[in-house]
């Protein structure tokens, strides 16, 4: 049954990607002759003569940057002021300032690690004009500098215009997805008001207080946009963010859809529909992968239970009864895959060997990855695989008919690198000291988990985490905060510097030497570079955390 | 060359404040106060929070929020790490090989009185990611039909006929398991039995 469920959870966004991506690459790479003349001419009335600006890779990148400090500021602004805005019905209070700062850099960064629980510490404004409007235009990022990175590869110096690329995406992809989704959550039953909380008086005569509020805006955007920062503290565990078997469907339906098309979109846009094929039959084939081990594992009991007179099928600590524990399993998988890092289980309390399977995910964090930058990161594995085979046959390796040479090399080697240096460092120091140690739930490897997982989120811009982990204290949220800024921005910035140096070589002719791209050897050197690399530079931790929890707990 | 940077600096700070106020008002202000439009007239129950009320229209609780039911006569729910706190939800984030979790399930079966002839369905021996999963499956439904008839003084076959009920409203999973809301359940027996009382005054 589980494994039913799993073919209709990923079946419907596979079918979906393929006409996505190619609406995609028409709205966001318009040919000449397609007329957006007064859609063109609306765009630059609102963001000024910038818009019409041709701009290289340098100064795409400077846009971007631009831009991106431009919503840090105007994020923490809001947020730091959310006592003295209106939308406010529960009187939430001040914000620490080093939450404010940890908050408005998860949520600039596509992240959405969240140090607070939303229905405490939030107000509706901040919910909607900081948060909500962050994961529209945090997504929009991803997409655009993805797009960049397809025009250079497909030859051209001019890669767009940063400004007009993130315009589109917001209003021709993310906000029409958003919109629709959100229209399905409200009919599923998801709450949609500017009420404040509501008092009950259950039966039994005690108050109880209901938080609630304009939920179903946020819940769309945070599950397409691979952004994953819920309404609600425990997120799309929530009844009122995912209320019923269907809705959990199509959330989950919509945590892949993006970054599963803009592989076609990439096709698309370079001519080169079968080399994506092969870069999306490796990503599905990890993706399965993962999902199915995550399945199988969670199918086990909890292990404290065994011997007491409990009858149980499976684990459900953690668990919601209307999602069961598969689509629990095959969620963890995918919002891990993508850097989307919402939940609908606690990933604190599945299995000890089952936590391998969201951790690997966000290591590797190439299995469709976030929206535009999971293809980015791939990029870098495509390079250091091409390089592998070039070195093989004596030739200077090739990309999409540009030579990849030692500048190209030196760049791509620094960008492997960042994301493990971020998590073994940061973990390490954590662990070993009292800003770590002192803040976990659970005691040995599975409280060293809870650290590892932290920063593995962290660093992989997914916001999911080991919830158990006192994590709103002033080292967690400065060092996390500082390593989603650098995990962001170095896998972005270096892949498009590669890019933009290997669009400005000549050509090289495709002849019968070049390494083809297009084939099924070429899937096996790609998922080789990602598995291996990836095994290499984490197992050492693998075994510290989830599979030393395991074995101590199984000997018991 | 340094004024042209310097004016392109300035062109581009300009543009990016510029996308920033329209992107706010687009996406924090249009988009949802337009869905809020949507829910006001599609789902205006279920847009406000899913409500219950009393026969006298006092809210008694939400129907998607669980409550610590802990009266014999009341079905109880699944355990809930943040003590069913409507306005800050949470699971336990216990290792589910760990000694906590043993403890409180421990807990559970003393509460519900089970044992190896009769053992405790699972999902009243583990608490929910939110806390506040207003579900049990029906066997957990099943398990407590006898104590909620004896307390209320009514014969097993009508709880356990209000249990079939509620489960086949929420067949909604494609497993075939129906669960039953807990708060809609003792809602509708306290009700039914208002009713059968009601005459004899």
């Amino acid at each position: 049954m589980p494994m039913l469920l799993l073919l209709l959870f990923i079946a419907v966004p596979v079918l979906l990607s393929w006409p996505l991506g190619n609406f995609m690459a028409r709205v966001m790479n318009p040919s000449p002759s397609t007329g957006t003349d007064r859609l063109q001419l609306l765009l630059a009335k609102t963001g000024g003569r910038m818009l019409d600006v041709e701009q290289d890779w340098k100064g795409y990148v400077r846009s971007m940057l631009l831009f991106n400090t431009v919503m840090f500021f105007a994020a923490f602004l809001m947020l730091a002021l959310q006592q003295s805005l209106p939308l406010n019905p529960d009187a939430k209070g001040s914000l620490e300032a080093s939450l404010i700062f940890n908050t408005a850099a998860s949520f600039v960064t596509n992240t959405n690690l969240q140090h607070y629980s939303g229905e405490v510490s939030m107000s509706y404004f901040s919910q909607l004009f900081v948060l909500t409007w962050l994961q529209f235009v945090s997504a929009a990022t991803g997409i655009a500098c993805f797009t960049a990175l397809a025009r250079a590869l497909a030859g051209e110096l001019h890669v767009g215009n940063f400004y007009r690329d993130l315009c589109r995406s917001v209003l021709f992809i993310l906000m029409p997805l958003s919109i629709l989704l959100a229209l399905l959550l409200v009919v599923g039953g998801v709450p949609m008001t500017f009420e404040g909380a509501a008092t009950a008086r259950t039966l039994e005569g005690v108050a109880q207080t209901i938080a609630r509020g304009p939920v179903a805006a946020m819940v769309a955007i945070k599950q397409l946009g691979t952004n994953g920062g819920g309404f609600f503290g425990p997120n799309s565990t929530h009844p009122f963010e995912n209320p019923t078997f269907l809705t959990n469907f199509f959330e989950c339906v919509s945590i892949p859809l993006i970054a599963m098309s803009t592989v076609w979109m990439f096709g698309r846009i370079t001519g080169r529909m079968r080399h994506a094929a092969v870069i999306f039959s490796v990503m599905m084939l990890l993706l399965i992968l993962k999902a199915s081990l995550a399945i199988w594992l969670e199918g086990a009991p909890a292990s404290a239970l065994s011997g007491l007179p409990i009858e149980a099928a499976s684990n459900l600590e953690g668990k919601e009864l209307r999602f069961g524990t598969g689509t629990a399993a095959i969620w963890a998988a995918v919002t891990t895959a993508t850097s989307n890092g919402s939940v609908n289980c606690m990933h604190d309390s599945l299995n000890p060997l089952t936590g391998l399977v969201p951790l690997a995910g966000m290591w590797l964090n190439v299995i469709f990855g976030g929206v535009g930058v999971g293809f980015i990161n791939m990029f870098i594995f495509i390079i250091v695989g091409v390089f592998i085979c070039g070195m093989m046959v004596g030739r200077t390796p090739e990309y999409c008919a540009r030579k990849v040479e030692t500048h190209e090399m030196k760049l791509a080697l620094l960008a492997l690198l960042v994301h493990p240096l971020l998590i073994l460092a940061g973990t390490a120091v954590f662990a070993s000291t009292s800003w770590g140690s002192g803040t976990v739930l659970n005691k040995g490897a599975h409280g060293f988990t809870e650290i590892l997982y932290e920063f593995s989120s962290a660093a992989a811009n997914n916001g999911s985490g080991f919830e158990g982990l006192g994590d709103n204290t002033v080292p967690w949220n400065m060092a996390t905060g500082i390593v989603m800024l650098l995990g962001r921005y170095i896998p972005i910035i270096l892949p498009l510097a590669i890019a933009g140096s290997m669009s400005a070589k000549k050509p090289v002719p495709e002849t019968i030497g070049t390494l083809r791209i297009d084939t099924p050897l070429f899937a096996v050197v790609i998922l080789g570079s990602v598995l291996l690399i990836g095994a290499l530079l984490f197992m050492p931790v693998a075994v510290l955390g989830p599979v030393a929890d395991y074995l101590s707990t199984a000997v018991q | 060359m340094k004024i042209t940077l310097m004016e392109q600096t300035s062109a581009n700070i300009m543009t990016s404040i510029r996308v920033t106020v329209a992107t706010i008002v687009l996406c924090g202000g249009i988009y949802p106060l337009a869905l809020y439009v949507f829910a006001r007239l599609a789902a205006p129950e279920s847009a406000s929070g899913s409500l219950l009320r009393d026969p006298s229209g006092q809210v008694v609780g939400s129907r998607l929020i669980a409550q610590g039911f802990t009266e014999a006569r009341y079905f109880w729910p699944r355990p809930s790490a943040v003590k069913y706190n409507g306005a800050g939800a949470g699971g336990s984030n216990l290792s589910p090989a760990g000694p906590e979790v043993r403890q409180r399930a421990v807990q559970s079966v003393a509460d519900f009185s089970a044992d190896h002839l009769r053992p405790l369905p699972a999902d009243l021996a583990t608490a929910s990611g939110s806390g506040l999963d207003p579900y049990i499956t029906r066997q957990a439904a099943r398990y407590q039909a006898s104590r909620v008839a004896r307390a209320r003084g009514v014969p097993l076959s009508v709880i356990e006929a209000a249990i079939q009920l509620e489960a086949d409203g929420q067949a909604l999973l494609p497993t075939g398991e129906g669960l039953v809301n807990v708060l809609s359940l003792n809602l509708k027996l306290d009700a039914g039995q208002q009713r059968m009382t009601e005459p004899r005054h």
